[in-house]
């Protein structure tokens, strides 16, 4: 029954796109007001999706079976919560996602913009109708949620049990509120380039739209990495997988637009910059959904995919890309007026210096990603390009990037000298001897280790500065600075400092590291209602005397017939002591990974500093930058 | 003599082409350092030479192959019509078993002994190397 509901719903809301555009159309020369039932037809259309959704959430719930998504991803025994969350862990309710949160935006988007131009209004809902015309079609056609199984199965074939977390319930979700965030500018870009509303009021309008979706993103992405940080059991928290990039470029994209729009709302410069970046955010998201669905990527993590989706996606995302491509070359007027007041030396220019830096990441993570595509194609060979090609190119271009990142906030608009010249002489050198100092008690590259924490330090102190010295002025930016150098400095320590332990252990045995001693106590057994725990209990002693107790679990799941390893990690502010227990088959040894990791709890602090930056511009204008 | 303006212009372009040609560089130069081309046990028996350089190896774990010692887990890997020993020090994945796909990275020490830094684990269960796929039809 719900899943009838659901499958008209959509439907409808796909038909109603007809009465949008036909209302929008005729509204265009008409009057000088929006027409009510434009409003009124999109807040229809939302419901209906908002159904829709609602159908296939209750029909998890109920497990009902008969429905083709809910018998492939769900199971009468998975607990309630996870029953929900199943709802959009799998291709086809992620894209009802989607939809819901385009229809949602363009909603907001119709009421917030009230202020803006009526025909700008106007063509940024016809550009959005394209996008949701095209996803209404992707999952009626390719994808349906709401496919019927003949006759009923009793029983489901179950949730991948690494989906089962808390964290990745609530990460797609998140993230797609970036993603689809981008969607807005993307169509808004594109209205404001026909309607020639390219301004500063315009930029001022669409930064809560950048900031917005750009706090999502980020913290859609660091859900993602501490999920894979203790559900993987890999020991890190960023991998360089095609999976992970895909959702990284979106976000170089929309940070280096936020920083272009804040040049565009104070200054009408940069103006097809800020165009492209539109253009290009939307895309890079638009393509990461490709890329991950079409099972093009080889990823470490793909999930069960389809070529003839990412046909679709294909093919919709080269209509947008050379539709706006179109739209800018023959709309949009790049007349700027050229201000002769471009000063080498002021906070244009080191934007403009982020915005290359930003542009360089982006094309470093691009060619990673896509090289392999490419390279099989043309050749047949299968490579993976790793982790080492990431840290060689973009290293080193850290350390400009961050010193940058110190001196350009400090610069004024227009024109300006170096201010506080003694003060920050004084933080480079104590940033030097203070790294110097710490990176001389390790046997690591001593050179490029220095200048890079250097750098961290040399942020960190000046963004801490700017704290005291200029107090709420230009709170939110300097919080987010503040975060980063605080994200970079701990990425650092983590990796000099991280020390690991991997090995295979009978029950009993003791292994003896050079600091500590590892002692695999016992086992225990525990029944849960869709698992069985197998609980290891060690003990490691260390040189000083001190000890831990971990317990690392192996889960074997009813249904599918899976085994998941729980890591178990002690964390404090300074250290997590992280442990996981592997099974090997047949055999009675345990493979055990201890890993001692510096600092991770402030990678995760430092992300969420960053956010609360950005949260903060968003909600209170007192703080803008 | 020009202006300033001119020269400052210059300088810019000068220090965009800078950036660009070095940027191209080092992209190139560490793409071929870098990239860890991938091979199954047939193609291995193929080889003209055996490189220095990382790849990734990967097929079906044989029945009955794994055997363990405290520091190293030792398996066949086969795609059906070769195959070729593993010997691994690391962590090990759980969907790693007998009779199901593999990838492992590392170094071949012969075309018959190759020596794996990294086992890599699938989200998925049905999860196959295509290579194996591919064999795996033919039979």
């Amino acid at each position: 029954m719900a899943s009838l509901i659901g499958s008209y719903s959509l439907s409808f809301g796909l038909f109603l796109s007809v009465f949008i555009i036909f209302f929008s159309v005729r509204n265009l020369r008409d009057t000088e007001i929006l027409d009510k039932k434009i409003i009124s037809f999109t807040f229809t259309q939302f419901f209906f999706v908002v159904t829709s959704f609602f159908g296939l959430i209750i029909s998890f719930v109920n497990s009902d079976f008969s429905n083709e998504t809910v018998f492939n991803h769900s199971h009468t025994t998975k607990p309630l919560f996870y029953k929900i969350s199943g709802t959009w862990g799998n291709h086809e309710g992620s894209l009802l996602l989607w939809l819901l949160v385009l229809t949602l935006f363009i909603s907001i988007f119709l009421i917030k913009s009230s202020q803006q131009p009526k025909n700008y209004r106007i063509f940024t809902l016809l550009f959005q109708q394209i996008i949701i015309i095209g996803f209404f079609i992707f999952l009626i056609k390719t994808s349906s949620p709401f496919n019927y199984i003949v006759p009923t199965p009793n029983e489901g074939l179950g949730l991948n049990p690494i989906l089962q977390d808390p964290a990745l319930a609530i990460h797609p979700p998140i993230l797609y509120l970036g993603y689809v965030g981008s969607s807005i500018i993307f169509s808004s870009a594109l209205a404001a380039m026909v309607t020639s509303h390219v301004s500063k009021e315009w930029a001022k309008h669409i930064k809560q739209w950048v900031l917005a979706s750009w706090v999502f993103l980020t913290l859609g992405i660091l859900l993602g990495s501490i999920w894979a940080y203790y559900e993987l059991g890999w020991g890190g928290f960023w991998f360089w997988d095609p999976v992970e990039n895909v959702s990284l470029m979106p976000w170089f994209a929309l940070t280096t637009l936020l920083h272009c729009i804040l040049v565009l709302e104070k200054k009408k410069i940069l103006t097809s910059w800020a165009m492209i970046l539109s253009i290009a955010t939307f895309a890079l998201s638009m393509s990461g959904t490709f890329l991950v669905r079409s099972g093009i990527l080889n990823s470490v993590h793909t999930f069960a995919n389809d070529p003839e989706r990412g046909l679709f996606i294909l093919i919709f995302l080269f209509t947008l890309i050379f539709l706006s491509i179109f739209i800018f070359i023959f709309f949009h007027s790049g007349k700027e007026k050229i201000e002769s007041n471009f000063f080498w030396l002021s906070k244009e220019t080191s934007i403009l210096i982020n915005n290359w830096f930003m542009m360089y990441f982006l094309s470093v993570v691009l060619i990673g990603t896509i090289y392999p595509i490419f390279l099989e194609v043309i050749t047949a060979n299968k490579i993976s390009v790793g982790p080492p090609f990431y840290n060689k190119l973009i290293l080193p271009f850290l350390i400009p990037f961050l010193i940058a990142m110190a001196i350009g906030p400090n610069l004024n608009w227009v024109k300006s000298d170096f201010k506080d010249k003694f003060y920050m002489m004084i933080f480079l050198i104590i940033s030097f001897l203070l790294s110097a100092l710490i990176i001389k008690q390790f046997d690591i590259n001593f050179l490029v280790n220095t200048i890079l924490v250097t750098s961290a330090f040399f942020l960190f102190f000046s963004t801490s500065r700017e704290f005291f010295v200029k107090r709420f002025k230009n709170l939110s930016q300097n919080i987010a600075h503040f975060g980063f150098s605080l994200l970079i400095l701990s990425i650092l320590f983590n990796n000099i400092f991280s020390n690991e332990v991997i090995t295979n252990l009978k029950i009993g045995e003791t292994f003896k590291a050079e600091k500590f001693t590892i002692n695999f106590e016992n086992i225990d057994q525990e029944d849960e209602k869709n698992f069985k725990a197998i609980i290891g209990k060690f003990n490691i002693q260390y040189l000083d005397g001190s000890s831990d107790i971990l317990n690392p679990e192996l889960r074997i799941y009813n249904q599918p017939n899976i085994i998941t390893s729980e890591a178990d990690i002690k964390t404090n502010l300074f250290t997590d002591k992280f442990m996981t227990m592997n099974y090997v088959q047949n055999q009675e040894y345990f493979n055990i990974r201890y890993q001692v990791k510096p600092f991770m709890i402030w990678i995760w602090i430092s992300v969420l500093l960053i956010t609360f930056g950005g949260s903060l511009s968003f909600f209170n204008k007192r703080y803008e930058i | 003599m020009y202006g300033r303006k001119v020269k400052l212009r210059f300088f810019f372009v000068l220090l965009i082409l800078i950036t660009l040609a070095l940027s191209v560089f080092l992209l190139i130069k560490s793409l071929e350092e870098n990239v860890i081309f991938f091979k199954s046990p047939t193609e291995i028996k193929t080889l003209s030479e055996i490189g220095k350089k990382k790849i990734r190896i990967g097929g079906m774990v044989k029945k009955d192959s794994i055997t363990i010692i405290s520091k190293e887990i030792k398996f066949i890997v086969t795609d059906f019509k070769n195959e070729i020993n593993v010997v691994y020090s690391g962590v090990v994945p759980n969907l790693f078993a007998e009779e199901k796909g593999v990838v492992a990275e590392g170094y071949l020490k012969d075309k018959n002994f190759f020596l794996a830094t990294k086992i890599l684990a699938k989200h998925d269960e049905n999860y196959m190397p295509p290579e194996v796929k591919a064999a795996l039809e033919e039979k």
